[in-house]
This record gives C-alpha cells, sequence and structure tokens, in this order.
C-alpha cells in the first residue's frame, strides 16, 4: 500500500514580528484534491499563514514542506517553481497589460528560450510563443475570459479581475493553490459563479485548494475540511460539522 | 491566419527600412552644402539620441523604475569608444580613415562600447536594484556622477586629456572623431546601428521578457507570486539598457571632435544630459518604443529650430532669452504632459506602418467616444 | 594638528549649511513622499534676493543680514508657488514616478528662468560681503561667518523640533506625515499643511543661502543644482523623513567633503560623497535614522 504524502504540511510554523507572535505553531495536512478553508476573525493572522507559505515572510519557527520538500527560507518565485500559487485580498493583476498577457506572464517558468532566442526570433521562439499563447487561451476559456482575451486587465469588472487571478494563479502549474478571500466584494450571483469555477478547477487540475474566506455559508458549502485560528493560534480543526458547533469558535466569532 | 499576419508585419518593416537605408546611401552620396554642414550632423545626433530615449525607456517605461544616471553609461560608451579607436590607430591597423581595416576597427569599437557599457550596468545595476523608486533614483544618480567623476581623474581620459591638448586632435584626426566628409560618408553607419538596436530592442520587448518586465512594473508582488525572479529580470534589463547607452556614446564620440565629461552630466547647459532622456522619454510615452523615436527626433528638431531658428531672434526680448536657454522650455513641456497624459503623449501604445491605414477610424472613434463621455 | 582642527570646522560650517538644506529637503518627503528636486534652487531664489536686497538694507542704514527676512518671504513664495502650480495637480492625476519626474523638471524650470531673466543672466554675481572678520586661536583661523553659521543652523534646528513637537501645526504635520487619510478624517486641512511645510522648508533654503554666500560669496543660477544635490544626499544618508537624521547627514557629508578636500583632493570629493550614499542605501536602505517601511500584502 502506498503511503499517501500530504501535499502540503506544516510543522510548528510561526513568525514573530518583535515580541508579536502573529502566527504560532500552525499545523496543517493538506492532500491531493483536498479543499480546505482557513477562517478566523479579522487579525487572526490568516493572511500571514499564506505570505508565510509563499515566502513573502520568512517563518521564524517551525517548518512546511511541499510533497516532501522542505521550502523554509526559499524565495517567493522558488516556491512558486515548486508549486504553491496564490491570490490576493486585495486584487493584484497586471493592470496595464491585456488580460491574455496577465496570464502568459505566469508561464514565463515554462518558457525556456533564451535572450539570444528572443533577439533573434529563433525557431524555438515561435513554437513556444504558440504553444503559450494556445495554453492561456485554454485556461481563459474555463473562466469565460476568452473573448476578453485583448483588454487591459484594470478594464475588467471587478468579479472577472477575482477570476483572471485565479487564472494567472493556475498557469503557474501549481500542485497547492491559497485563495484569499476570492468572494470579497462579490454580490451573491458572482459568488455562485465562482463557486462553479473552484469545483471545476479542482476536478479539472486535480489540485489542492486552501482557502480563506469570511463568508462562512460558502466555506461550509465546499470545503472538507475546516481550521479556524484566532489570534495566531489554531483553536480548532477537523469537519465542517464539528466546526459550527464547536463552542470556542462560537465564542471567537460571536464573543463571549 | 495570425501568423500569415504577422509574416505581412515583417515583411512590410522590412521594405520600410530597406527603403531607409537606400534613402540614407542616397544622400550620403549626394555632394551638397547644406546636406554635409547641416542634414548629415543632424542624422548623427538623432541617432543617438533615438538610441538614448529608446535604452532609457526600457528601464523607465517598461521596468518602472527612474534611472538618472544614464548619461554615465553614455559617458562610458563614448571614452571606450575614442579610446579603442585611437588604441588601433597607434598600434598601426589603419591609416586613414577609409578601408576595410577602419570600418572593422569602427565596429569593434562600437562593439566594445556597448560591452563595456554593459558590465558597467552590471556591477552598478546588481546593488542599485535593491532599492526602489526614489532610492533607486537617488543611487543611480550617484553612481552616474561617480562614473563621470572617476573619468575626470583617470589621467588618460579625463578633463586634461581628450578634451583639450593633444589627445583631443588625435581623437580628431586619427580616432573616430569624424569631419564633415566623414560624418557623411559613414552616416549610414549610424543609422544602421540605429535600426539594428531599435530591431533588438523591439524584439526584447515583444518576447517573454518585455512580458515579465512589464508585469513587474505594474506590480511587483503579483510578478514574484507568478514565478519570476524579480531581480534576476531587473539587473538583466538595466544592463540590457546600458549595453545600447554605451552604443549610442560610441555614436557620439563618432560625431563629435572632442569629449569632455561635462557632456554627460545630470545637468549642464546643452541638451545631452540625463534629464534631456528622461524628457524625451516621458513625451514619447514610457512603455512606447516607438514614442521614443518620434520624441527623439521630434525634441532634436524643436531644439533646432530654437538654436537656429531666425523666428526666435524677432521675439520680444524677455522670450528670445527664454529661448536661449531651451531646457526651460522642455522642462515646461515635460510638466505639462504630465499632468494631462501621466504616462506620455503615445502612452503605453505603439504604432506600426500597417496601422496607419487604420488611422483615420481609430482617431474617430477617439472622438465618439469623448462625445459619448461629454453626454454621459 | 591645525590642518586637522582646520578641517574639523570646515565641515562642521558646510554641514550646518547642508543640515539647513536638508531639512527642507526631509520635511517634505516626510509629508507628500516626493523628494523636492526643486528645494536646491531655492537656495538659488535665495541667494539673488540677498544679492539685490543687501545693497538696498545697507543704503537705508539696517545692518545686511536683514535682507535675509526679504529673501525668506520671496523664498516661501516661490515654495508655494511650485507646490501650487506643478506638484499638487501632478499628484491628483500620477503615480510617485510622474511625481519624481515633475520634481526635476521644476528644478529645471526654475534655473532656466533666472538664466532667461535680463536681471539675473548666467554669469555668477559677487554679493556683498558680510561677516568678513577672522579670528586666529592658535593657528586655526575662524571666521565670523564661521561661529555665525554654526550657531545659528543650531538654533535653527532647536526651534524647528520644539515646533514639530509641541504646537499645533507642527502636530498637524506629523499626523500627515504618519497617514494622510486618518489625518483628513481627524478634520486637518491636509492641503493647507503641505503648502505650510513647504514655505518652512523654502525659508530654511534662504537662511542657508545667507549662510552660504557669507563663506562663498559667488551667485549664479546653477548653485542650488549642485548645493541641493549635496544636502539631499545628507538627508537621504540620515534617514529621509527624519529631522534628526537631516542634521546629522548634513554633518556627516560636509565633514567627508572638507576631509577629502585637506587630504585627498577636491576633484575627488564628489565621489566620496556619492560613495557614503551607496554604501549607507546598501547596507540600511532607509538612511542611518529612517524608519524602513515595507509594502504590505
Amino acid at each position: 500500500m502506498e503511503e499517501r504524502v500530504p501535499v502540503l504540511r506544516t510543522q510548528h510554523l510561526g513568525i514573530a514580528f518583535g515580541g508579536l507572535h502573529a502566527v504560532e505553531d500552525f499545523n496543517i495536512e493538506i492532500y491531493k484534491g483536498e479543499l480546505v478553508g482557513l477562517i478566523g476573525p479579522n487579525g487572526a493572522g490568516k493572511t500571514t499563514v499564506f505570505n508565510l507559505l509563499t515566502g513573502v515572510y520568512k517563518p521564524t519557527e517551525g517548518t512546511f514542506y511541499l510533497n516532501n520538500e522542505l521550502l523554509n527560507g526559499k524565495k517567493t518565485h522558488q516556491i512558486v517553481e515548486a508549486g504553491i500559487a496564490r491570490t490576493f485580498q486585495n486584487i493584484r493583476l497586471f493592470g496595464n497589460m491585456k488580460v491574455i498577457d496577465n496570464v502568459k506572464t505566469a508561464f514565463s517558468k515554462d518558457i525556456k528560450y533564451g535572450l539570444c532566442s528572443a533577439l533573434f526570433r529563433s525557431k524555438a521562439y515561435w513554437k513556444t510563443e504558440r504553444e503559450i499563447h494556445e495554453r492561456a487561451m485554454e485556461l481563459l476559456k474555463i473562466f469565460h475570459l476568452e473573448e476578453k482575451a485583448d483588454y487591459l486587465a484594470s478594464s475588467l469588472p471587478y468579479g472577472e479581475q477575482r477570476k483572471l487571478e485565479i487564472a494567472r494563479a493556475l498557469a503557474t502549474d501549481m500542485k497547492l493553490l491559497l485563495l484569499d478571500e476570492p468572494a470579497a466584494g462579490m454580490n451573491p450571483t458572482e459568488t455562485a459563479e465562482l463557486l462553479e469555477c473552484i469545483k471545476v478547477i479542482r476536478e479539472q487540475f486535480g489540485i489542492a485548494i486552501l482557502l480563506i474566506e469570511h463568508d462562512m455559508s460558502l466555506v461550509m458549502n465546499v470545503c472538507e475540511k475546516i481550521q479556524v485560528i484566532n489570534f495566531g493560534k489554531t483553536i480548532a480543526a477537523g469537519l465542517p460539522d464539528e466546526i459550527v458547533n464547536n463552542p470556542e469558535v462560537i465564542e471567537a466569532y460571536l464573543g463571549r | 491566419m495570425k501568423t500569415n499576419k504577422t509574416a505581412i508585419r515583417y515583411a512590410i518593416n522590412t521594405i520600410a527600412l530597406v527603403i531607409l537605408m537606400i534613402i540614407t546611401f542616397v544622400i550620403g552620396g549626394v555632394d551638397n552644402n547644406t546636406i554635409k554642414l547641416k542634414i548629415v550632423p543632424s542624422v548623427w545626433q538623432c541617432c543617438y539620441l533615438i538610441i538614448m530615449a529608446a535604452s532609457l525607456n526600457l528601464v523607465l517605461g517598461f521596468l518602472g523604475q527612474l534611472s538618472l544616471g544614464h548619461c554615465g553609461f553614455m559617458a562610458v560608451g563614448a571614452y571606450t569608444a575614442a579610446l579603442v579607436s585611437l588604441a588601433f590607430q597607434r598600434a598601426g591597423v589603419y591609416d586613414e580613415k577609409k578601408g576595410a581595416a577602419f570600418m572593422l576597427v569602427m565596429i569593434v569599437s562600437i562593439l566594445a562600447a556597448g560591452i563595456l557599457s554593459a558590465v558597467l550596468g552590471l556591477l552598478v545595476g546588481i546593488p542599485a536594484l535593491r532599492l526602489k523608486g526614489d532610492y533607486l533614483a537617488i543611487i543611480t544618480l550617484g553612481f552616474g556622477m561617480i562614473i563621470v567623476n572617476l573619468i575626470n581623474n583617470i589621467p588618460f581620459c579625463g578633463q586634461q586629456g581628450l578634451s583639450q591638448g593633444t589627445a583631443s586632435s588625435a581623437l580628431y584626426a586619427n580616432g573616430l572623431g569624424f569631419s564633415n566628409d566623414e560624418k557623411k560618408g559613414y552616416m549610414y553607419v549610424a543609422v544602421l546601428a540605429v535600426i539594428l538596436c531599435m530591431a533588438l530592442m523591439f524584439m526584447f520587448v515583444r518576447s517573454k521578457f518585455g512580458r515579465i518586465i512589464c508585469a513587474i512594473r505594474d506590480n511587483e508582488i503579483a510578478a514574484s507570486a507568478s514565478g519570476i525572479d524579480v531581480s534576476y529580470y531587473k539587473v538583466l534589463t538595466f544592463v540590457f539598457s546600458a549595453f545600447f547607452a554605451g552604443i549610442a556614446g560610441a555614436l557620439y564620440s563618432c560625431c563629435n571632435a572632442a569629449l569632455a565629461t561635462t557632456s554627460f552630466a545630470f545637468t549642464n547647459g546643452s541638451i545631452l544630459n540625463s534629464v534631456f532622456i528622461v524628457v524625451m522619454v516621458v513625451v514619447g510615452g514610457m512603455g512606447s518604443l516607438t514614442g521614443s523615436i518620434v520624441a527623439a527626433i521630434g525634441m532634436f528638431l524643436l531644439n533646432y529650430a530654437i538654436k537656429n531658428g531666425t523666428w526666435v531672434a524677432a521675439l520680444p526680448g524677455f522670450l528670445q532669452n527664454v529661448f536661449t536657454y531651451p531646457m526651460l522650455v522642455y522642462s515646461i513641456a515635460l510638466i505639462i504632459v504630465i499632468m494631462f497624459r501621466p504616462h506620455g503623449i503615445l502612452g503605453t501604445s505603439e504604432f506600426a506602418l500597417c496601422d496607419i491605414p487604420k488611422w483615420p477610424r481609430m482617431v474617430a472613434s477617439h472622438f465618439h467616444k469623448s462625445d459619448k463621455e461629454a453626454e454621459g | 594638528m591645525s590642518t586637522f582642527i582646520q578641517f574639523i570646522i570646515t565641515g562642521l560650517r558646510l554641514g550646518s549649511v547642508y543640515a539647513l538644506i536638508a531639512l527642507g529637503y526631509t520635511m517634505v518627503y516626510g509629508i507628500i513622499k516626493l523628494i523636492n528636486f526643486a528645494h536646491g534652487d531655492f537656495i538659488m531664489v535665495g541667494g539673488y534676493t540677498l544679492y539685490f536686497v543687501i545693497p538696498i538694507m545697507m543704503a537705508l542704514g539696517l545692518p545686511g543680514w536683514t535682507a535675509v527676512i526679504f529673501a525668506i518671504v520671496v523664498c516661501a513664495c516661490v515654495g508655494m508657488l511650485v507646490e501650487l502650480l506643478a506638484y499638487r495637480p501632478v499628484r491628483k492625476r500620477g503615480t510617485n514616478l510622474t511625481a519624481l519626474i515633475t520634481a526635476i523638471a521644476m528644478s529645471f524650470v526654475l534655473e532656466n528662468l533666472a538664466q532667461a531673466i535680463p536681471a539675473i543672466g548666467p554669469d555668477p554675481r559677487i554679493p556683498y560681503i558680510l561677516f568678513s572678520k577672522t579670528f586666529s586661536i592658535g593657528g586655526v583661523s575662524i571666521s565670523e561667518a564661521t561661529i555665525i553659521t554654526v550657531v545659528v543652523s543650531a538654533m535653527i534646528m532647536i526651534v524647528l523640533y520644539l515646533f514639530t513637537q509641541k504646537t499645533r501645526i507642527g502636530r498637524a504635520m506629523r499626523c500627515v506625515a504618519e497617514d494622510k487619510e486618518a489625518a483628513i478624517v481627524m478634520g486637518i486641512n491636509v492641503n493647507r499643511i503641505i503648502i505650510t511645510t513647504f514655505a518652512i522648508g523654502a525659508g530654511l533654503a534662504a537662511v542657508a543661502s545667507l549662510m552660504y554666500i557669507s563663506q562663498y560669496p559667488k551667485v549664479i543660477t546653477t548653485m542650488g543644482a549642485t548645493l541641493g544635490i549635496y544636502a539631499f544626499v545628507a538627508a537621504v544618508l540620515g534617514g529621509i523623513g527624519s529631522l534628526p537624521g537631516a542634521v546629522l547627514g548634513g554633518l556627516i557629508i560636509g565633514i567627508v567633503q572638507s576631509g577629502a578636500n585637506t587630504y585627498i583632493s577636491s576633484s575627488m570629493s564628489d565621489t566620496f560623497v556619492y560613495l557614503i550614499l551607496i554604501i549607507v542605501l546598501l547596507i540600511k536602505p532607509a538612511g542611518i535614522l529612517g524608519k524602513n517601511v515595507g509594502e504590505k500584502v
């Protein structure tokens, strides 16, 4: 029997800014195809966890592994190459670039041609560019953005910008996707659409997803597992039903 | 379908460039004093201004980082080309400025200028590009000043070296410093250099490199979260841009009989300073190489008109004074452009020869749109 | 030994002038996060005002230094005009990068405009020399100007520090520097604070130009560019945005420059100034006393 290796495994991960422990003793295991929710009140340290996992901050304690590969202390782009991609709470697109170029940029690590090929337009250049174009269009199709491929990213409406950001993250060909409040600022219809999208990409790409979300109904609907943090500490982890009835979680959200 | 279009575009551009080269050869062959004394030196100046503007645009417009020491690289290029050519002359590779041997020396000098500039760009870029925004502007300003200051203090190329005394006449008599006749004869070299440099820069920005550096400009954090090694590409672009600044410097030393470091300072009386280059880039459009070409030629013509035009003398006293110091005009123009079009006149859009038939429609749709906005 | 003391004294004097100018850079940067390249040219404006007004004051029977009051007023007006006409409109629409380019352009506008004005022109002018007495103590000569420069600069710095700490406007300035949005919510008129800052910074530049020309009696339109760049290096070195940092940076640059002039070669002193700047920026990007603020993800 083959032992299952978790896509993401963290051990006692934590970070302290001066004396303040923004996150401490964060342990999680995510397996292939799983969708895990990370919830907690404002300022609980959810985004900090993402920043730790993507190398924006260096963890001051603990370790984290992607498919058993130690990623501590790696730079952001190295972590992306290893296979963790993310979206941002406040959308960060390449606003002055075309929609399709946003996606193509994220394919960069797959583009092997060098400076000389680019400058003198070698065969490799044309071939790779054609392939990348097709792959980018395919990806945009999943999000129904193919008709807007030549629009400027900043001209898209809010909901589509969110989608484009996810499409761009998917282009990095990752094993673990971190979504930071993807439904923030969306109306119910847009949220429902987004849910569909998340389900589709999970089936199509077979990846693991870690999701930060405030919208409890969304989290309860789609996540298999939920982890709750408050003041940087994990206060509960388990199945959605267990979490809803956990007194500590209720207290954290509603107060005493 | 798509590849077909690309092929047509390439064909049109190639034909246009070939026509340009033929015109250059024809002008270079005509014996006429107006051409020799006015047009040819202007073409040379335009050539190095275009390369300077476009190369700074890579850093300022595409990468989104303000470098104020760009003329420092040009200075390095100019001095390198001059010294290399003089060294070959002293070694007896060529006697007079014609023939295959001199041609070869010229090519080697120009390439050497580019390469040494690029090396310096690497040395400056690695530490400097760790900083961003205002701090990067300051540190590149500092490096630019240091480069100029060092050149001043190197005995064989400093203020007492190439700009005055024997070495200066040596550059003119034996090195790359061309007389008007030679400038006319070798004008095609300058034009060819511009075409090649611009082609390389276009290829650069129309490849993954261009996409990546624009992404870094738009959002550095998102770029690194898309798997891009931000500092690597920043330094690469900086070095690439310094290479072309060096080549521009080499062209400069070709068409000037003497070199002085004051020509490459951050600010000086003439138009050749780091700020004027910034003006050209911003006016043409940050992120538009064709814009840089147009702006470089346009600003050069404006400057030429101000410097040599008889209309200036017809103005009232104070205005005449204003035009004696044209940087005043350019600076005000720069501020006005920035106020109304923060990304420059062309913004990030390029224009292509094959798009010219579409222009009337584009202009019409633009006005149509503004009408709509006015109604709404 | 006397060379050493002489070099320290020269350094202190130069440094005090740089510190006064650097304060202007730092105050503006602290508030609108813009390097005001035109600040150096305020010195030039002050210099020419002094050149024209000192003889008038003397003719009226007043001491020559009273002209500095006019210089302060003129500089403050120019500072406010620059903010109103160029920086404010650009700030509304553009990015940090375009604001920075505007500032550089503004510096060129002032410099070349001065050259275009017939009464000023490109040739250097020699102003009336103030404070020309010199004392000699044990082989070291100290001019009256040196003493006045150091003492007045120190006093101004202390007053400015108290001003930002204790007065209502000073507190409002610090508040705007900390968080502009919050300041608006607190009912602070941000635009008025910004313009006040420009006026104060330009006024300091006028005082600095009095100190400077009493030592180097030459007024020229490009004097601001060179002086300004040194002062601005000083501000960055000390940590731009920090008042004590500007003073510290100014003194360091002054002493380094005078040291390089005394012991190495005056033509290399620029290289040393920039080298120090580069080293400090690379080791501590925010400057010696500056706070490093990263971008929030």
